[in-house]
């Protein structure tokens, strides 16, 4: 895509802005979409039926939602640090976009083919952190900073666990380039890396045990990245009335929104590319090739938005010490235990 | 135990703190010097025979006759009997010792009795008004209050 | 040991010092569960000293919601005047306020109640019972997080207000119990769909079971939190699930009895500590469940064998007790609520005083919330199960 567009525009800044423009708009579009499931799927499963006059089953409530908050008054408190309260939910959004930047769409598209891909996923989505600490302190509420601590602590403490489980992909797969992984899944559903990978049987069935575990370790922490219940204390209704979010109105409420739904895909994204074969058909050759690349990886990334949506109106939430007891002292001394395993298979 | 013999039992280990009783009303009582509230109740909840250990309700009460009184419903878990106790205090002195001591419960009880009626329980850990404003002027429950024509500026519409 | 303070003199909070006098360490802050927030159920406000996360002190502030229910009570002109304010004290069990009320006046005037009434109201006491849990139930899962069982919870508990709504119009706040009977009589098709309830119920009941009590995380964030001894539960005067929650053994309707719960098999559900400590959340909560489970047993049980009769026969055209005092208590679903009624002889009520359960269960709070985490706050208050217009009154 980078070649056909140069092509016809030539090497200038306009060709950087549109290999820069589909994740954007792709992001625009599934949030709205997002927003509409998200309603629906909590409203089936509370037992009742959610909007149904905005459209036919509330398709444009979504729309509606988007009008209201831009239309709103973006009220700033008095005593608020106003700069870094401003910025703060920009700095969110930047750090979830940019992630974005090195997700494959297809084997034809990526907004940036580095070598480093996954890793430089996880690193530059912490600056999230910075956002969520600048939103905290700069509210001048101390709900909201007991928010913003316990979100920052949050966040990187299960940081670890997925560099940890993508780590378990990468050894299988050996390369930390996106594209480089999914290529090496493509032929079918038996050789994603969450099955073994395209390896002999043998070995295959002696992955299996760690590479589902570290599968479900990566959506575990994928879940708690984006402060979604069972791992929302930081942003609890019924405790912190928002958390770090207290404060917040109008557009820039829409974009910490913007950016929450952002970040869901983004952690479905790539545990979608470690593991489950990206943008290949698990049909092997039948329905594959770039368009139908795009129509994959985006089914498979918007099944675990499902699933994070589904579990989120199921279960209750934890308590921040026993989030990070989770984290510390049980995910990780199975990713551990995975690593090991994982290696010595591959060696032998 | 019947209230008898409770009452037979308090005038005779506290002789004259122990006033007069109505045994035969619908719920017999038994009134209580206003100084010595604590040890009585300390003694009824303490004593095994008698072990009232559940204070059911502490009410004020303004009496027709200008004084303020505080009526104690006990009950004992234990041996499954009732008693009430009466003490009263003049609105020039409206002292009585608190039993906030004996039964954590009475400690709430006691602060809406002083908002409302203006009775100061001696030996409360923190007696504040409970319900009203802190800094309402009167007690409200006593029968000759007025309401204020002015709170804090606003008008009172009554 | 603090000396004491009869007349107080400062009563706003500062840096240094919270509004009941205490000084603050340097690592200490002083954090305000305000009045508007969504898990205190209702305009309460919590003043917590905390030191980081842990909770080092707790003082409610009440009165937001002070109404003056006694105040007007002595000014009414009949005693049963009282009875709508008695509905609006503990707005969501107004069935239980009323009948307590009413027993207190019939003591009073020595009144036989006929038996169709007395099966219409424990049928009605019980419907409420189920109402109020509901609501205890759905509310505390919303607390921790589970969004869904608030939404089931809600959907039976609006059955429940439709059959309320057929029997007197009312959803919320029914003036129905009055001083001698009933207002109004069992409408024709009340029997049935009481009992059509009753077997809905109980599936409602298994799912709630199945989404929220043995959960892991709910047990997690419930389990050996807010532990509420015994001995301190009795010396705090609690009442309730919150009493029973401990381990004791103690139910108005069979021990201090009323009505004619005697006549019908039931029992009584305590806490005996399965997920962790006796007198837990969980185990308060666990409670909740189980009488619900109770008060269906009680409907169905009632409704078959209810009598026929004239419910209003009994009641008195004129109230004019002779000058006396009674104190009379029942079990509400929060506890015990108790009415001390005295009379001087003439047609309006002297003094009336309502012994509000959630009150005195709420001032056991700073008791049993010492060491815990801001986050098991929220647990506590919720299991404790109060309603500010009865705490205020």
């Amino acid at each position: 895509m980078e070649e056909l567009l140069q092509s016809i525009i030539g090497e200038s800044w306009i060709l950087y802005v549109l290999l820069a423009a589909p994740p954007l708009v792709f992001i625009l579009v599934y949030a709205l979409v997002t927003v509409w499931t998200e309603m629906k799927v909590s409203a089936h499963m509370q037992d009742r039926l959610a909007y149904m006059y905005t459209g036919p089953h509330g398709v444009l409530q979504p729309l509606a939602d988007i009008l209201k908050l831009l239309q709103k008054e973006d009220t700033v408190p008095a005593a608020a640090d106003k700069p870094l309260f401003i910025m703060a939910p920009y700095l969110v959004f930047i750090g979830t976009y940019a992630g974005f930047a090195a997700l494959p769409f297809s084997s034809a598209y990526i907004g940036s083919d580095i070598n480093l891909g996954a890793f430089y996923i996880i690193a530059v989505s912490s600056i999230v952190v910075v956002g969520l600490l600048m939103a905290g302190w700069a509210s001048n509420n101390k709900w909201s900073i007991f928010g913003a601590m316990r979100s920052a602590a949050q966040i990187v403490s299960y940081e670890i666990p997925t560099a940890l489980a993508l780590l378990v992909a990468v050894m299988i797969t050996g390369s930390l380039n996106l594209q480089d992984v999914i290529r090496f899944q493509e032929g079918g559903i038996l050789n994603w890396v969450v099955f073994g990978g395209p390896l002999p049987v043998v070995q295959k069935l002696l992955l299996l045990p760690f590479t589902l575990t570290a599968f479900l370790i990566m959506f575990i922490a994928g879940v708690a990245e984006v402060n979604r219940t069972p791992f929302d204390l930081p942003e609890a209704e019924s405790e912190l009335v928002q958390g770090y979010n207290t404060e917040y109105s109008g557009m820039k409420f829409a974009i910490f929104y913007l950016a929450e739904y952002a970040n869901m895909y983004l952690v479905s994204g790539v545990a979608a590319c470690l593991f489950l074969g990206g943008w290949s058909s698990p049909f092997g050759d039948f329905m594959s090739g770039p368009l139908w690349g795009v129509f994959w990886i985006v089914v498979k990334g918007y099944f675990f938005v499902f699933l994070q949506i589904w579990i989120r109106w199921t279960l209750p939430r934890l308590r921040v010490d026993q989030l990070m007891y989770t984290s510390w002292k049980v995910l990780i001394p199975f990713l551990f235990a995975c690593l090991f395993g994982v290696g010595l298979i591959l060696v032998l | 135990m019947t209230a008898q013999e409770i009452y037979d039992n308090l005038k005779a280990k506290f002789g004259d703190a122990v006033g007069e009783a109505r045994l035969d009303a619908l719920q017999p009582w038994i009134a209580i010097s206003e100084t010595r509230t604590r040890e009585i109740c300390q003694f009824l909840r303490d004593e095994p025979a008698f072990a009232f250990d559940y204070l059911s309700c502490l009410s004020g009460v303004d009496y027709a006759d200008g004084k303020l009184g505080v009526v104690y419903h006990l009950f004992s878990m234990i041996h499954r009997h009732k008693i009430v106790l009466r003490t009263m205090c003049t609105r020039e002195h409206p002292h009585i010792q608190s039993v906030s001591a004996v039964w954590g419960t009475a400690n709430w009880h006691e602060r809406e009795a002083y908002d409302m009626f203006g009775i100061v329980f001696d030996e409360h850990p923190d007696l504040r008004r409970i319900l009203c404003g802190d800094d309402y002027p009167g007690y409200p429950l006593r029968k000759d209050f007025k309401v204020p024509e002015f709170y804090n500026g606003m008008k009172v519409p009554y | 040991m603090k000396e004491s303070r009869t007349l107080p003199t400062d009563y706003v909070s500062s840096p240094e010092r919270t509004s009941s006098g205490r000084t603050l360490r340097t690592d200490e802050m002083i954090l305000n569960m305000g009045p508007q927030h969504p898990s205190t159920h209702g305009v309460l406000r919590l003043e917590l000293v905390v030191d980081g996360e842990i909770i080092v002190d707790v003082i409610p502030h009440i009165g937001y919601l002070h109404r003056c229910f006694e105040k007007h009570a002595e000014h009414m002109t009949n005693y049963q005047q009282v009875i709508p304010y008695a509905d609006r004290m503990d707005y969501l069990s107004s069935m239980c306020n009323d009948w307590a009320y009413a027993l207190a006046v019939e003591k009073l005037l020595k009144l036989e109640i006929p038996e169709r009434v007395q099966y219409i109201r424990l049928i009605m006491a019980e419907l409420q019972r189920i109402a109020s849990h509901l609501i205890a139930v759905g509310t505390y899962a919303i607390d921790m997080g589970a969004f869904t069982p608030f939404l089931w919870c809600f959907r039976d508990r609006e059955r429940i207000l439709d059959l309320f709504e057929m029997t007197c119009g009312a959803r919320l706040l029914y003036n129905y119990i009055w001083v001698g009977g009933v207002s109004h009589d069992l409408p024709p098709r009340f029997v049935e769909k009481a009992k059509d309830f009753c077997r809905d119920f109980r599936k409602t009941l298994k799912e709630v079971h199945d989404v929220l009590t043995y959960n892991e995380i709910f047990i997690k964030r419930t389990a050996n939190v807010g532990v509420l001894p015994k001995d301190v539960a009795i010396n705090y005067a609690c009442s309730g699930p919150m009493l029973r929650g401990s381990g004791v053994d103690w139910d108005l309707r069979r021990d201090d009895p009323y009505g004619i719960y005697d006549r019908f098999e039931w029992a009584v559900q305590i806490g005996k500590g399965e997920a962790g400590t006796v007198g837990d959340c969980w185990d308060r909560y666990m409670v909740r469940m189980r009488e619900m489970e109770e008060s269906t047993k009680l409907i169905e049980q009632a409704v078959a064998s209810i009598p026929e009769g004239n419910v209003q026969s009994a009641i008195p055209k004129r109230i004019r007790p002779e000058a006396g005092e009674v104190y009379v208590r029942s079990e509400s679903p929060r506890g015990e609520l108790g009415f001390y009624v005295i009379s001087d002889g003439t047609a309006s009520p002297y003094r009336v005083k309502a012994r509000a359960p959630a009150f005195v269960n709420l001032s056991v709070l700073p008791e049993i919330s010492r060491g815990a985490m801001v986050a098991d706050l929220v647990a506590i208050a919720g299991s404790v199960d109060i309603v500010l217009g009865e705490v205020d009154r």
